[in-house]
């Protein structure tokens, strides 16, 4: 009952977009800096006081689990990812602030999940943790919340700066069937309303987060998949290039914002 | 279940490749009437009135899925004066009742908080069971919003 | 793995009314959902959850569907006398968690 109502009037919205949109690439203004804000300050102050009590933020159960799978030794090495890093609390602290960052190793930049996965298979020796598996989602949580507080700043190079640029070409692009580009909302239309809920500028200021309509934590790769189907195009899989590029970019486009792991979001 | 003309049109639009039927709510709906069999269930036949009750909710709901809700009533709460039980009742979801809350003398406020699922723009209703046998009432409108973007099944 | 977050003081003065906040991971599923496919997917929700205090129920709540993900739960109590506060949830296929806190009172 509900949804029928929805999935009609999210037709309507759905066509209403596509008869807006008839050019080709879309090059719209950037927010300027100090008129940025993050998605928190468009939520009901309900849900913000969801996010700001320690206690019950629901995410915070993810953290949680994440902190024990840091003690938990894994692999043929049988390390922890303690064994190597001690208290998380000081040697993560800034890290999820600064990723996607570039990787020497592989000579392309990775995020995050990337990284604890580069960790398990190339030091401990141990499976890799599959995208969106509880496990991934806890570790990236508990990680990412010793940043909680801290300025997101990532580190652009002549390495990493063709990867920014794609990212913004992907967000500047018109894709799907609605043959939308992600600036054309959250860049043109923030504050604005689609189907009720009002648009964000789209910071990935607290991910991985708890969203309300998701009843779980997911990271923002998951985000961006609903994002794309939400206009109708194929999303990118998990861990594709395309959104490591992305995140670089929407990273960037949030430098100085400051980090709010775990989030709440509707 | 039928397609409905307007499931068609929008399944017919949807995701290129791959199954585009979304995981929805369907079926039974609660309505004034089922609400108020599920009142007489909880409280029998007694009359309930309103005030002492307040009932707090977001006017305004970011998400049906997870609404915050919290319940007050004014009562000293002692030996003689206290709240026995706090219903919670909805008449838009697919069953009436919510929660149903036991307290007593020994939790020296009556205030209890919760997150609730509310599946469309509707009242709530709190209704509270005094220890001298009275019962006493609190309704709220609230408007339930959509997402917009959602992952329609795809994870 | 985490499975419950208790929020209460671990010291009270006697007469004092403490808030107590609990959190638990649990899907709450309605039942009234479908798969892809449009097969309904089965209710399995937390149903009720009882605390004690020193053995002597001071809170109990009966949760239908309509609770959400993840349920919290926040109440109060008069801290009495110092002892074990004893949080039990229960539900659909067998559910049950048990967690306890202690509690000093002077």
């Amino acid at each position: 009952m509900k949804a029928d109502c929805g999935r009609w009037l999210r037709h309507v919205v759905a066509t209403a977009c596509a008869l807006i949109g008839c050019a080709l690439s879309v090059h719209a203004a950037e927010i300027p800096l100090a008129e940025r804000r993050s998605g928190y300050e468009f939520m009901g102050r309900e849900t913000r006081a969801m996010q700001d009590d320690d206690v019950t933020n629901p995410g915070v159960l993810w953290v949680l689990d994440g902190e024990t799978l840091w003690n938990r030794t894994a692999g043929a090495t049988g390390q922890a990812c303690a064994g190597c890093h001690g208290d998380a609390r000081t040697s993560m602290r800034g890290v999820a602030a600064r990723y996607p960052a570039w990787d020497v190793a592989s000579g392309r930049p990775i995020n995050l999940e990337q990284r604890i996965n580069a960790c398990r298979t190339g030091r401990q020796k141990a499976a890799p943790l599959v995208y969106e598996s509880r496990d991934l989602l806890a570790l990236t949580a508990y990680v990412a919340r010793q940043s909680r507080g801290m300025e997101i700043e990532i580190a652009i190079d002549e390495r990493i700066k063709p990867s920014l640029n794609a990212g913004r070409d992907t967000f500047h692009r018109r894709q799907g069937q609605l043959n939308l580009a992600c600036t054309q909302c959250h860049d043109d239309r923030w504050g604005k309303k689609l189907a009720g809920n009002t648009i964000p500028q789209a910071h990935p200021t607290g991910y991985p987060l708890y969203r309300l309509e998701w009843q779980g934590l997911g990271s923002l790769q998951r985000r961006l998949r609903n994002c794309m189907a939400g206009i109708r195009a194929e999303p990118y899989p998990y861990g594709a290039p395309e959104f490591v590029e992305l995140e670089i970019y929407l990273m960037w486009r949030a430098r100085g914002m400051k980090l709010e792991t775990p989030a709440v979001r509707p | 279940m039928g397609t409905t003309r307007r499931e068609f049109l929008v399944l017919a639009g949807g995701l290129a490749g791959g199954l585009a039927l979304a995981v929805t709510a369907e079926d039974a709906c609660a309505t004034p009437e089922t609400m108020q069999e599920a009142i007489r269930k909880l409280v029998g036949n007694a009359t309930i009135r309103p005030g002492r009750v307040r009932l707090d909710l977001p006017p305004l709901i970011d998400n049906g899925n997870a609404v915050p809700m919290t319940v007050t009533v004014e009562s000293p709460m002692t030996a003689t004066d206290h709240v026995k039980a706090i219903h919670v009742v909805t008449e838009k979801n697919p069953l009436p009742n919510v929660v149903s809350l036991y307290l007593g003398p020994r939790a020296g406020r009556a205030r209890v908080s919760t997150r609730v699922r509310l599946a469309d723009t509707q009242t709530v209703t709190a209704i509270a069971e005094l220890s001298d046998g009275t019962f006493w009432s609190d309704s709220v409108p609230v408007v339930v919003v959509l997402s917009a973007c959602l992952e329609e099944g795809l994870i | 793995m985490a499975r419950a977050v208790l929020s209460l003081p671990a010291k009270a003065r006697h007469g004092e009314v403490i808030e107590i906040k609990t959190l638990i991971a649990h899907a709450m599923e309605t039942g009234f959902r479908r798969t892809q496919l449009g097969e309904p997917i089965p209710r399995d929700i937390i149903t009720r959850f009882v605390c004690t205090y020193n053995g002597d129920e001071i809170f109990r709540a009966e949760l239908h569907p309509a609770i959400a993900a993840n349920p919290l739960l926040a109440f109060t109590t008069v801290a009495t006398e110092s002892g074990t506060l004893e949080f039990k949830w229960s539900g659909d296929r067998g559910f049950s968690l048990t967690e306890s806190a202690t509690i000093a009172v002077e």
